[in-house]
């Protein structure tokens, strides 16, 4: 089921299949470790329901949710 | 040249311990700057092995070599530029992958020997990683060292492999990235145009040139003769007819997706993974200090818990380091005895006198509360505050690391202006940078626990780190207002991306921390109060004991701003405080109960009885006593910081900003809290 990151529930793994974003912010995102093929797990939430803690890659990347916004993901 | 040192640049990702080895590696011999014409700070330091001299060149720490930011751009033109012999690389042995990242693409770009260094491999164990690290030196082509830098580990065999790696002869790296089928054609097309200009770096630049040749040209153009420069734009030309379809956005994933599965390969070769203690033990403390029922008030209790330990542990030492210091005041005024009795008094009473006091004031609670914030840092417990408080700041329009740099600020303001340079994007930083004296700095925070205790809590140690907490929490919610109000106004324009890593929760280094924190902050106490404290005692002394006409300077200057001062629920000689107390937020509580005292001098040891009966036979009230608590939490920042803030903002227009906020929003809170007072019949 396609969607993106930032509709991910806690807990849950899915695969990154493709990045909204352009340019910069892209790179970004790819060096981050948002690679597309790589495995996400949405860990945590802040009190505010924004940002989410991401781990990716062996990291734990925390993103707004308009950010995961641009991030393509199946879930697992 | 044999005697000449041995150049190495010393590349890695940030947080990845780079800078313990580079400490670990170079001790003291290290030399400090900026690169050139750039703000991002640069590090050489000397090493000796074997009898060989060696200089490293610490490179601003990246993610990667594209040039997205300024620590980009130098490390990439850094390794073009040849000036090093090899190249270190440092990768984070808990986050193999993503360090490969920079790995590969600094072997890439360096035709030089390399050498990859493994870091923090006490953390991986801990994480239940095991690497095999011969493997991966097999699969790289270059030596690979594993060490534990913060523990000494591995250091030994890092020189010795550096040293070979000087002694080797420069060859074609048998690692090569395979990039898909029409990259390759599309390079094999503009090589030969490079290679009279690029040599042995010719794929790399061809790489660079299919990526984007515009930054190419305005890096390279000028060097290139006019022949040369045509035959490249002609290879171009035909290369992209090679790509084809594969341009930009497809073109950058392309060559990204190349190198990450190459590290996606190298990592599944050499490492394995399990899912330990530590990494559950790591998401519970996450779960525990950032959910929506804990997270707020474990944060208050951890800042409050460390004001309280501030206040209370500030309290005896004060004590002691007063009484010492001022039973040497007799002794100082016998041996000045030569010079005349207005001198004399004015170097001991003057600037004796402030010296001592502002000393016993300030150090003990600075000695207390920067190490233990240090300590806070050291666990990683600051990137947490960032994410709880994210939503803040940016319904605020602000951006998610201010908080951190509130945090610094809560050091020291200076250090919280420069430590906006975290914050890429120009108009959340200017916004941060402004709002940054908002927060009260260390220097403030004896001034604030002396009216809390004497006006607010009967003297009790608690009830004034209370005040002290809550004053924070206030400082924190006008922060947000006015960084609000300045996205709406002045600073109008987007929210940037934020993204923040959580790194995994470290052991703090207990003892070192202590140590280098206490030394440290001892040193710059001492510093200042003897090139700011000092001067200005001796000033308010002469302020205060020279007359013209029939009353003193000092109070000349408090009669004129007295009707402000009173319109602010202030009085003349507060402003004035305030006025003077410019260079340093430390002394303007001295330079007000200087200029209260008859003598013109401060009074030695007073309690607090005695300094709340003086407060009040000078007219104060309860009132009085809150809004000199609004004013100095919110006024124009201290010379240090506006110096700081010019030279950050390199803008004369946003420096009088920076200014002028800060000491507008004290002003509007303080006629308010007077106005509902008075209203209010307080």
């Amino acid at each position: 089921m396609q969607m993106t990151l930032d509709a991910l529930p806690v807990g849950a793994l899915a695969v990154v299949t493709a990045l909204r974003s352009t340019g910069a912010q892209r790179r970004r995102m790819l060096d981050l470790g948002f690679v597309p093929g790589s495995r996400v797990r949405a860990l945590h939430v802040s009190p505010w329901s924004d940002p989410v803690a991401y781990g990716v890659r062996g990291a734990v990347i925390a993103l707004r949710r308009e950010d995961a916004g641009g991030v393509q993901i199946e879930m697992l | 040249m044999p005697n000449e040192a041995h150049i190495i640049a010393l590349a890695g990702n940030p947080n990845v311990g780079k800078s313990t080895v580079f400490n670990a590696l170079t001790g003291l011999r290290q030399h400090t700057g900026n690169w050139p014409g750039k703000t991002v700070a640069a590090a050489r330091g000397d090493l000796t092995y074997g009898g060989e001299r060696f200089t490293l060149v610490d490179l601003p720490g990246t993610y990667s070599l594209f040039p997205n930011s300024a620590e980009e751009e130098i490390a990439r033109d850094y390794l073009c530029s040849g000036e090093a012999e090899a190249v270190l690389i440092l990768a984070d042995a808990t986050c193999l992958e993503r360090s490969l990242n920079l790995v590969l693409q600094t072997l890439e770009a360096a035709d030089v020997p390399a050498v990859v260094c493994v870091n923090l491999l006490d953390e991986a164990a801990k994480k239940g990683i095991v690497l095999d690290l011969p493997a991966l030196s097999r699969a790289l082509g270059v030596p690979v060292v594993g060490t534990s830098a913060s523990r000494g580990e591995g250091l030994d065999e890092l020189r010795a492999a550096l040293a070979a790696a000087v002694r080797e002869k420069p060859r074609r790296r048998e690692l090569a990235i395979e990039y898909p089928r029409a990259v390759e054609r599309a390079v094999r097309v503009l090589e030969p145009a490079l290679a009279p200009f690029a040599r042995e770096r010719s794929r790399f630049y061809a790489l660079r040139l299919l990526e984007d040749d515009a930054l190419f040209f305005a890096r390279f153009g000028a060097e290139l003769p006019a022949l040369a420069a045509e035959r490249i734009r002609d290879g171009c030309a035909r290369a992209r007819a090679e790509l084809g379809e594969l341009t930009g956005d497809a073109l950058r994933d392309a060559l990204v997706g190349a190198l990450s599965d190459r590290a996606t390969a190298l990592v599944r070769l050499c490492e394995q993974r399990d899912e330990t203690a530590a990494q559950r033990r790591d998401r519970r403390l996450d779960r525990l200090l950032t959910s929506r029922a804990t997270g707020i008030p474990v944060m208050l209790a951890l800042f409050g818990a460390i004001l309280w330990l501030t206040v209370e542990g500030a309290n005896v030492p004060s004590q002691l380091l007063s009484r010492a210091l001022f039973s040497a005041q007799e002794p100082l005024r016998g041996l000045l005895a030569f010079l005349p009795p207005f001198w004399s008094g004015a170097l001991v009473d003057g600037m004796y006198r402030t010296l001592a006091w502002v000393v016993s004031v300030m150090l003990p609670p600075m000695a207390i509360f920067f190490p233990l914030f240090t300590l806070l840092e050291d666990v990683g417990y600051l990137p947490r505050v960032a994410f709880v408080l994210d939503r803040c700041f940016a319904r605020a329009g602000a951006h998610g690391r201010q908080s951190l740099t509130m945090c610094m600020g809560l050091g020291c303001n200076a250090c919280g202006v420069t430590g906006c340079r975290i914050i890429d994007s120009p108009r959340e930083r200017l916004i941060a940078m402004l709002t940054n004296s908002l927060v009260p700095c260390n220097g403030r925070f004896p001034l604030l626990i002396t009216l809390l205790s004497v006006f607010f809590s009967g003297g009790a140690m608690l009830g004034a780190s209370a005040g002290l907490l809550a004053a924070l929490v206030l400082s924190v919610c006008v922060t947000l207002l006015v960084s609000r109000l300045l996205s709406v106004t002045l600073l109008r324009g987007e929210s940037s991306a934020f993204s923040l890593e959580l790194p995994p929760y470290r052991r703090p280094r207990v003892g070192q921390v202590l140590v280098r924190s206490l030394l440290d902050r001892t040193v710059f106490v001492l510093g200042r109060a003897v090139t700011v404290a000092a001067p200005a005692g001796l000033l308010i002394y002469l302020l205060g004991n020279c007359t013209v006409g029939d009353t003193t300077l000092l109070a000349h200057g408090a009669a004129a701003l007295d009707p402000l001062g009173r319109a602010l629920g202030l009085d003349g000689m507060i402003l004035l405080a305030f006025l003077l107390g410019f260079p340093a937020n430390e002394i303007v509580l001295p330079i007000l109960l200087m200029g209260y005292s008859s003598a013109g001098t401060l009074v030695d040891g007073a309690s607090l009885a005695e300094l709340r009966a003086m407060l009040l036979a000078n007219g104060w009230t309860g009132t009085t006593a809150l809004c000199m608590l609004l004013f100095s939490l919110f006024h124009f920042p201290c010379g240090t910081t506006t110096l700081t803030l010019a030279r950050e903002s390199k803008s004369l227009k946003w420096t009088l900003v920076g200014v002028i906020l800060p000491t507008a929003v004290g002003m509007t809170v303080c006629f308010a809290a007077h106005l509902a007072a008075t209203w209010l019949k307080i």
